[in-house]
């Protein structure tokens, strides 16, 4: 272990301290879910239905269980549950019973010896179908006498909703200019290299062991229990570190199934891993968006109206479909004053893979649309458009489009100033004069924000529990998972400090139902805020339990010169010492143990402008950002290079800059990706880019060093003032390169990603 | 079939079918799973291995290819100088997140430094643009290939 470096290195707050990670990663050693090969080793695979929408006739395996090596394939009358998973909607089938809604709807279950086995036993189930009329846009699916997905949902809409403040309507009349477009977003991948995967298996007790590449371990328990029909206190989830999540392993993907293996090999460990065309066929995707926009402004520039409705395209089942829209429509108007806002929702199944989380839920979609309307504004008011940014931006005590008053750290205009000072923004006049010949080059901002956490009605919580070890080390309980944000190595860097250690009296254990508490999901930039105000508090009651007990053993009247160092309590005018392992022999294992919850703040004063809405509505934290994207433009061939960009955040406190700036360059990364190459292909219901050759994203070529600098907040009530900072950087790059575009050739596209065909298809017009 | 060959320094025999995934020989076979599988297909790079010093993707070469061969993984950097001084500057500049592209790079970035510790940032983004990271962005990946070459040259100047 490479631990020598940080020795006695006391942890503290604000400190790049490389990730207490890193090394294990490095060298290979971090052993993620995929890693796990029991001994005895069972394989699970899924049927695919292939088919976008039709009713399972019959599955015939007799051919595939002749073979030797299968041990046994299940369809949905094995499954002894509700056979319905889903997060919020209990809608979608283990195994299909009846109705096949997508391509990638599992029609039986195959566990075989070996992975050859498995795959020539999946291809040799046969099924037959009945095609039923299938419908693969959200206009067809709204259309009368659309045939219906599920029969609960008339219209095929998942969720309909409105946000409506003022009279938007009216008050377009009394606006000096108003623009009006069209816009769309399309389906993206989220692209984590660890694919959807887990091992599994049945104790001699009965309860389920899993260990799964999940950001929800907790709540996995739900959905499992309630769909393959165990108590959930019977099922034990292990989420280690995650290859990559993005918001992908949010909600069961291969648990279910797993489960449902596991009950059905007498003991022996079943692995299941999705293979990457699996992942793009069967795995949730980022919603297709269509969006039209009308924005009205006094000639100041003074924002005054916005009448904009959105659609999103949810798929076969809702996942978190409604919530997802419903987080759009809640930063439909972007992180500005608009007195009057009429912002109105759809949310629609279809025939299509399942749309559900992604960093960004919902908002970047939402961000592309509004943010070039704002650029659109500006050059028909003839504005700066730094400047009519600025007049507009949120400041603490306003209202946000939502109606919601704006009471935690609201730093939108500090991004922007950073972005106007920068010699980026400067210089750029000057950048772009010494454009070389047959280029042009253009400059694009965006503004971004991104709510912190569940929302109303969702009580978002967090349980820490940090251990005095028997070897003498605080050990964190954590119980949300790592995706790779990096939350966890936060919490051990939370620890160190508050508790005055250095790292190797600190070990973090990833989330496990058997020892950690109920936490929440990896999600919605909750997961270090929520979880670390919860430790913040766990970790001063071990400090002064430690304290206390020392000064037990030390025979000391009172605590007041008891202080924590790396590994021992301390007693300065004595000069004596009770070493950590010392106490922890001294106590017993309760007194060992600190646990404490926070439960998020929500909206004290919901306003009364939401109808439709069904839960998570209104947030009140938010992260803020300025982005600026320099762009050069071959005008042969359409082709963009982003040469410069540079992203200014809001993220209140920063507990470890190295690690902020990672999930700055990273969001900005993906959101590059989003905005210049990522399309997933569907026709009829049927993924087209299937792997890494059809779906490209980003390689290092392709991205410029992104810049983040951040803005000093402070959140009074996040740990050490922050903010989650995970999703905020996705949403500006598409926005900041359409504008950058339109400034560098006076083209504007409207429908995402900005490729260089359409780009010189817009330049020959 | 029976095949010999060197990995990470060390002889190994075994039988094997020679169409078996060097991926899946090392890591469900030998248990090295510091390589990961991220695509299948040769896209993304996480698989990348040294045959004979040189990169290769295992999820694309078959047993009866490595016959013979020099096997380097993950697992091996820690037995060389070089790699010592890789996987600590990936420590240090932040360049890992979610880590699991992060074996691949260094095996990508390792041929590139032990020959030109000097390359230049853009010859560095080359010599990893095969290997695919969803996480960073790639700038501190950058970072620590920079400050590995830095140091292996003052090593070898030093000499």
């Amino acid at each position: 272990m490479n631990k020598d470096t940080h020795s006695h290195t006391r942890l503290e707050i604000g400190k790049s301290h490389p990730r207490g990670d890193a090394a294990d990663k490095a060298a290979g050693r971090e052993k993620y879910a995929a890693d796990h090969y029991p001994e005895n080793v069972l394989w699970a695979g899924a049927v695919r239905a292939g088919i976008a929408h039709g009713r399972l006739l019959a599955v015939d395996v007799s051919q595939a269980i002749a073979l030797p090596g299968v041990i046994t394939i299940l369809t949905a009358k094995d499954v002894k549950g509700s056979n319905r998973q889903g997060i919020i909607h209990k809608d979608m089938p283990v195994l299909v019973d009846d109705r096949i809604l997508y391509c990638g709807d599992p029609v039986a279950l195959v566990v075989a010896e070996t992975k050859d086995i498995l795959s020539r036993a999946i291809a040799l189930v046969r099924f037959s179908t009945e095609t039923l009329p299938a419908v693969f846009d959200p206009e067809s699916a709204m259309a009368e006498n659309a045939p219906l997905l599920h029969e609960a949902m008339p219209g095929n809409f998942l969720m309909q909703a409105e946000i409506r403040k003022g009279d938007a309507e009216s008050e377009f009349s009394a606006c000096d200019a108003v623009v009006e477009d069209e816009f769309s977003t399309p389906v993206q991948a989220h692209g984590f290299l660890e694919t959807e995967n887990g091992v599994a298996w049945q104790e001699l007790d009965g309860k389920i062991v899993m260990i799964v590449s999940t950001q929800a371990p907790f709540r996995d328990r739900l959905e499992i229990g309630h769909a393959v029909g165990l108590p959930f206190g019977n099922i034990r989830m292990i989420s280690p570190a995650l290859g990559g999540g993005f918001g992908g392993k949010d909600g069961a993907t291969v648990q279910c199934l797993l489960a449902l293996a596991a009950l059905h090999t007498e003991g022996r460990p079943v692995k299941m891993q999705w293979e990457r065309e699996e992942n793009m066929l069967a795995g949730y995707k980022r919603h297709a968006c269509r969006m039209r926009y009308k924005l009205g402004a006094k000639k100041d520039g003074t924002l005054h109206a916005i009448h904009c409705n959105l659609v999103y395209d949810t798929g076969a089942y809702a996942h978190l479909g409604g919530e997802v829209m419903e987080l759009g429509m809640e930063h439909a108007a972007g992180p500005y004053r608009v007195p009057h806002t009429l912002i109105e929702g759809k949310c629609v199944f279809t025939n299509n893979p399942v749309g559900g989380a992604m960093r960004a839920f919902g908002v970047c979609q939402a961000t592309f649309a509004f943010e070039s309307m704002m650029d659109m504004l500006a050059d028909r008011l003839g504005m700066d458009r730094l400047a009519i940014r600025q007049k507009n931006a949120l400041v603490e005590g306003d209202e946000n489009c939502a109606g919601v008053r704006m009471i935690t750290s609201t730093g939108i205009a500090g991004c922007l100033d950073i972005l106007g000072d920068h010699p980026l923004w400067r210089s750029a006049n000057n950048w772009k004069q010494e454009c070389p010949p047959g280029r042009k080059r253009g400059i694009g901002l965006a503004s971004v924000f991104n709510a912190a956490g569940y929302g109303g009605k969702v009580r978002d919580s967090a349980i820490a529990k940090v251990e005095l070890s028997l070897d003498g080390r605080i050990i964190v309980h954590s119980a949300v998972t790592d995706m790779g944000q990096g939350n966890s190595c936060a919490f051990s860097q939370i620890a160190g400090h508050m508790l005055g250690q250095s790292p190797e009296f600190i070990e973090l254990r990833q989330p496990d139902t058997a020892t950690a508490y109920p936490s929440g999901s990896s999600s919605a930039g909750r997961t270090t805020y929520t979880f670390g105000n919860a430790l913040i508090k766990a970790c001063e009651d071990m400090k002064a339990r430690l304290i206390n007990r020392a000064g037990l053993l030390l025979f000391i009247d009172n605590d007041r010169d008891l202080a924590l160092e790396p590994g021992k309590v301390t007693h300065g005018p004595s000069k004596r010492d009770v070493s950590f392992t010392q106490l922890a022999s001294f106590m017993p294992h309760e007194d060992r143990v600190c646990i404490s919850q926070f439960v998020a703040p929500v909206c004290e004063d919901i306003p009364d402008t939401a109808k439709g809405f069904f839960i998570a509505f209104p947030h009140i934290i938010f992260a803020y950002g300025a982005h600026l994207a320099r762009i050069e433009l071959d005008t042969a061939t359409g082709v963009i290079t982003v040469c410069d960009y540079l992203a200014a955040t809001d993220g209140g406190g920063i507990i470890n800059p190295s690690m902020f700036d990672q999930q700055i360059q990273g969001g900005v990364a993906q959101g590059l990706g989003y905005a210049m190459m990522e399309d997933f292909q569907i026709r009829e219901g049927k993924p087209l880019t299937k792997d890494f050759t059809g779906y490209l994203i980003p390689g290092s070529l392709d991205l410029p060093d992104t810049i983040s600098i951040p803005f000093l907040g402070h959140e009074s009530t996040g740990p050490f003032g922050l903010k989650g900072v995970g999703e905020v950087a996705m949403n500006g790059p598409l926005p900041a390169v359409a504008n950058a575009v339109h400034d560098a050739c006076g083209v504007r596209i409207f429908h995402g990603p900005i490729t260089a065909e359409k780009v010189l298809a817009a330049m020959n017009l | 079939m029976d095949i010999k060959f060197t990995l990470n320094g060390n002889s190994q025999s075994l039988s094997t079918e020679p169409d078996r995934r060097v991926i899946d020989l090392l890591r469900e076979d030998l248990g090295l799973t510091g390589i990961k599988e991220g695509c299948g297909t040769g896209e993304c790079g996480a698989c990348t291995v040294l045959m004979d010093g040189e990169t290769r993707l295992s999820c694309l070469t078959l047993a009866a290819q490595i016959d013979g061969r020099d096997i380097t993984t993950i697992e091996g950097l820690q037995d060389m100088e070089e790699g010592i001084i890789l996987q600590k500057a990936f420590e240090e500049q932040g360049a890992v997140q979610c880590g699991y592209c992060i074996p691949g790079m260094e095996m990508a970035a390792l041929p590139l430094l032990t020959l030109h510790p000097n390359a230049a940032r853009n010859d560095i983004k080359i010599a990893l643009s095969g290997n695919l990271c969803r996480c960073t962005g790639y700038v501190k990946i950058v970072d620590a290939v920079e400050q590995a070459g830095r140091e292996i040259a003052v090593k070898k100047e030093g000499l």
